[in-house]
């Protein structure tokens, strides 16, 4: 088992090295491991804090699997070797003490301490331990069957671990993130039940790390899920509903991101309602009470995953909720936290929905905060518009639409379309013309308004003049700004076009991320559907990146096999330029390929950069202009934004790692205001 | 490395599996038929509304990650929903998400269905039932005012 938990940590799986470290502190327990050898090994353990040139996190992990095991074998070793403890609790104190954390403000879900701080992990941890060993180690929670068979036990052949030196820290090696402690309930939520074992009590901690165990074994199976979380032992001494609400929005809001897809949790709970329905609905609704009184705090990220979480789960329930009792939101400015969240909840359940439905079920008051009625707005289409630019063009293409024009056709008809922007053309009429671009685009999704299908086959069969049109850099983010002003009441289509143009190459992605920064959409910058649509860019270029890879790590492997082929093949006649023959394609290929990683990596990294450098821009102006103003800084705008710039950063930050030097130079420099580096500052401290 | 492997509770995953329903006008093998629903990325969704549209399927279905298309079960007659549909996503993984958690939960209001599809090939958008919609709704003798009202049999009674 030894050589189990030193493969586990070399090959950076340290989930599975905590529960090795603990099934061995058990062991101990059960008599089978003499206590003294497994001190020697935290003994190791703590050492790992004393070496010098390493990640903190590594140290971190050590320290946490040490402190981890002694709610179960905290007692056992403290009265076989107390000394040799003592001086390990006290080399952790002073562990805690000076290590940094930077990092914390990134992680945690509210920037507020009341009503409950969010701690760093580990320093919960230690608070829980100093805790239970002023208890005398006495911990009642965990099972520990093997008591009843002590007297058996004791009389036991005890075996020694053999002495465990912790694998040294390599360029591969990857440590667990840091963590915040998520807390939202105390023992003054449910007065009537029993009691809530304390924060810093080690029966919290016991009983949150055996939910998390259940959620992280049953995830794929929600109903086995839901039961193993309710039949949790001890369920009439705890108020394990709470427990179990507060666990699953643990890590629903875990920052960076949640263990497991989002739309599980939802699914989770709504199973976990179906097998309590008399009191886990009356949990749930106390939850989000709680969660919507403290948005004002609530990091921007975990507000998206609330908002999806909660219109997700009314879907489920035909949209039922006490909507008057959020009327306090109806009176505060629009860009506030609680009339935007009912905003971009209404907004979503609309989507699962319909218009009317949603107008049907919130009372009147909140017409304000109700979405838009989600139709295409087209310039050209009253008769009062005609005096517009290219008003008749866009008859005559509607016309030729119609009657399955083909695109050839399109090209010539728009050729009557004059540029506003230069006098002379370059006699084929394909420069940048905002002007064709505005009438094509508007006239063809207005004809293809009626479905997503509609839309998608109007891009398909016109792909070649969306490809001329938008050639240039400004063509293409002007296709996308008259797609925004034809569907601005309809965020959702405006997403799906978006990601079809770049599937189908009409539209880059760093069009797209300077769309999203531009002055049209300064109205919109705040609004959920901007930042769904700019992350899933950013997937979509990362995954481009992988593929290419993928592709170029295969056929290089075949070659690599067509190479054995022959070497194994000594009886054939060696014909060097055959041989040759046989590898061009192959090597011409993984040339090619190997030009087009390099191509995908340097637009990957080009999109970063443009990004951050936008980001850079907007929240200097928003500074220089508070500080010139005299100003309070913290507008609401502000926060939103600033935590938009850290999401980049935590939701690609394996990526981001590759840039770090970059950045650091170019960007993140120190002249820049001390607001935007600290964000900088933190995310480098999360795996330094 | 074998934790847990021991108990295979902890290696389930029964949502994901395939079902024991086959498409009888499916052209080949059992056996070509099993081996692309083990590798599809495309799923059938049955119990839909006939109003439910396009888009609240996306938005629901994106739920489990990026969707390639979405087809709409059509009445072979009317050529209008007839309360079926086809997702097809980029990746398997996103599809048997899909599986574990969009089956079995609400779309519309009502109990949606999913299930492994080997592949969508054209004509497979209608409806097999005599009267041109869905082979369910010709023969059920309940009252659903999302599909139609009454089963077509019962109607021409």
């Amino acid at each position: 088992m030894i050589r189990q938990l030193k493969e586990c940590l070399k090959v950076n799986m340290y989930n599975e090295a905590v529960h090795l470290v603990r099934f061995l502190s058990d062991l101990v327990n059960c008599h089978v491991i003499a206590a003294p050898s497994m001190v020697a090994m935290f003994e190791n353990f703590v050492s790992v804090t004393q070496e010098e040139d390493v990640p903190q996190v590594r140290c971190d992990w050590y320290m946490f699997a040490f402190l981890s095991s002694l709610p179960w074998v905290g007692k056992e070793l403290y009265e076989k070797k107390d000394a040799e403890m003592d001086r390990l609790l006290s080399q952790a104190e002073s562990y805690l003490k000076r290590r940094q954390k930077i990092h914390v403000p990134m992680l945690q879900v509210w920037t507020a301490d009341k009503p409950h701080p969010q701690e760093e992990y580990l320093d919960c941890l230690w608070s829980q331990i100093q805790k239970l060993k002023k208890d005398r180690w006495q911990e009642r929670h965990i099972l520990r069957p093997y008591l009843a068979f002590d007297s058996v036990l004791c009389e036991a052949l005890q075996h020694n671990l053999p002495p465990f030196t912790p694998p040294p820290h390599t360029e591969d090696s990857v440590y667990p993130m840091p963590r915040v402690i998520f807390r939202m309930f105390d023992y003054t939520d449910d007065p009537e039940g029993p009691v809530m074992p304390g924060s810093h009590s080690v029966e919290r901690f016991v009983i949150e790390e055996n939910l998390h165990c259940i959620i992280k074994s049953h995830w794929k199976e929600r109903k086995t899920c839901a039961a193993q979380l309710l039949s949790y032992p001890g369920n009439n001494k705890i108020p394990l509903n709470y427990h179990i609400v507060e666990v699953i929005f643990a890590e629903l809001f875990q920052l960076p991101s949640p263990p497991h897809i989002e739309v599980m949790y939802t699914t989770l709970l709504i199973e976990l309602c179906k097998l309590q329905p008399g009191s886990l609905p009356q949990v749930l609704a106390q939850a989000t009470e709680m969660l919507y009184m403290r948005l004002d705090t609530m990091n921007t990220t975990c507000v998206d995953r609330f908002i999806n979480w909660f219109s997700h789960h009314l879907s489920n329930f035909q949209f039922r909720w006490s909507w008057e009792d959020w009327s306090d939101c109806l009176t505060q400015d629009l860009e506030k936290p609680k009339p935007k969240f009912v905003r971009e909840v209404l907004e979503k359940c609309m989507r699962l929905s319909y218009h009317q439905r949603i107008i049907d079920i919130v009372p009147a008051s909140f017409s304000v905060l109700s979405p838009a009625n989600p139709v295409c707005i087209y310039k050209y289409g009253d008769e009062s518009n005609r005096s517009l630019p290219g008003y008749t063009v866009a008859l005559c293409l509607t016309i030729a639409i119609k009657n399955k024009a083909s695109n050839d056709e399109i090209f010539s008809i728009l050729k009557d379309v004059p540029n506003p922007n230069q006098d002379d053309d370059d006699g084929e009429g394909f420069t940048f013309n905002p002007l064709k671009i505005e009438v094509f685009v508007q006239t063809l999704l207005h004809l293809a308004a009626k479905s997503f299908s509609h839309s998608f086959s109007a891009l398909a069969k016109f792909h070649e003049v969306f490809k001329t049109l938008a050639e240039s850099d400004e063509g293409k983010l002007h296709v996308l700004r008259v797609v925004y002003e034809v569907w601005k009441n309809h965020p959702q289509m405006i997403a799906v076009l978006v990601d079809k143009m770049i599937r189908t190459q009409i539209v880059d992605c760093a069009a797209v991320a300077n769309w999203i920064f531009s002055s049209e959409l300064a109205h919109d910058f705040t609004r959920f559907y901007i930042w769904e649509i700019l992350h899933s860019t950013i997937r979509k270029m990362n995954k481009h990146v992988l593929k290419i890879h993928k592709e170029l790590e295969e056929t290089k492997a075949r070659l690599a096999r067509q190479h054995k082929r022959r070497d194994s093949d000594d009886d054939d006649d060696d014909d060097d330029r055959s041989t040759d023959r046989e590898d061009g394609p192959l090597e011409e290929q993984i040339e090619r390929l190997q030009e087009k990683v390099e191509s995908a990596q340097s637009e990957q990294k080009n999109l970063f950069l443009v990004i951050f450098q936008r980001f850079i821009m907007l929240l200097t102006e928003h500074l220089v202009r508070c500080e010139t103003g005299g100003i309070d800084v913290f507008t609401p705008w502000y926060k939103s934004c600033i935590e938009r710039l850290q999401q980049i950063f935590l939701q690609h930050h394996q990526i981001i790692q590759q840039y770090m030097v970059t950045l650091e130079n170019l960007l993140f420099t120190a002249e820049l205001d001390h607001h935007i580096l600290a964000v900088f500052q933190q995310f480098c401290a999360l795996q330094a | 490395m074998s934790f847990g492997g021991t108990l295979s509770i902890l290696r389930s995953d029964s949502y994901a599996e395939l079902s024991q329903y086959r498409d009888q006008h499916f052209r080949g093998t059992r056996y070509d038929q099993e081996r692309l629903l083990r590798k599809s990325c495309t799923l059938y969704v049955g119990n839909l509304s006939f109003y439910t549209t396009e888009e609240q399927i996306h938005e629901l279905f994106g739920k489990s990650g990026d969707i390639k298309k979405v087809i709409m079960g059509l009445d072979k007659v009317k050529k209008t929903a007839c309360g079926f549909c086809f997702v097809e996503y980029y990746a398997r993984g996103d599809a048997e998400n899909a599986m574990r958690y969009i089956n079995g939960t609400r779309l519309d209001d009502r109990i949606i269905r999913t299930d492994w599809d080997a592949g969508f090939k054209e004509g497979r958008q209608y409806g097999r039932g005599r009267s041109g919609g869905q082979v369910r709704d010709e023969y059920r003798q309940d009252y659903d005012a999302g599909r139609g009202g009454y089963g077509k049999t019962v109607q021409c009674q």
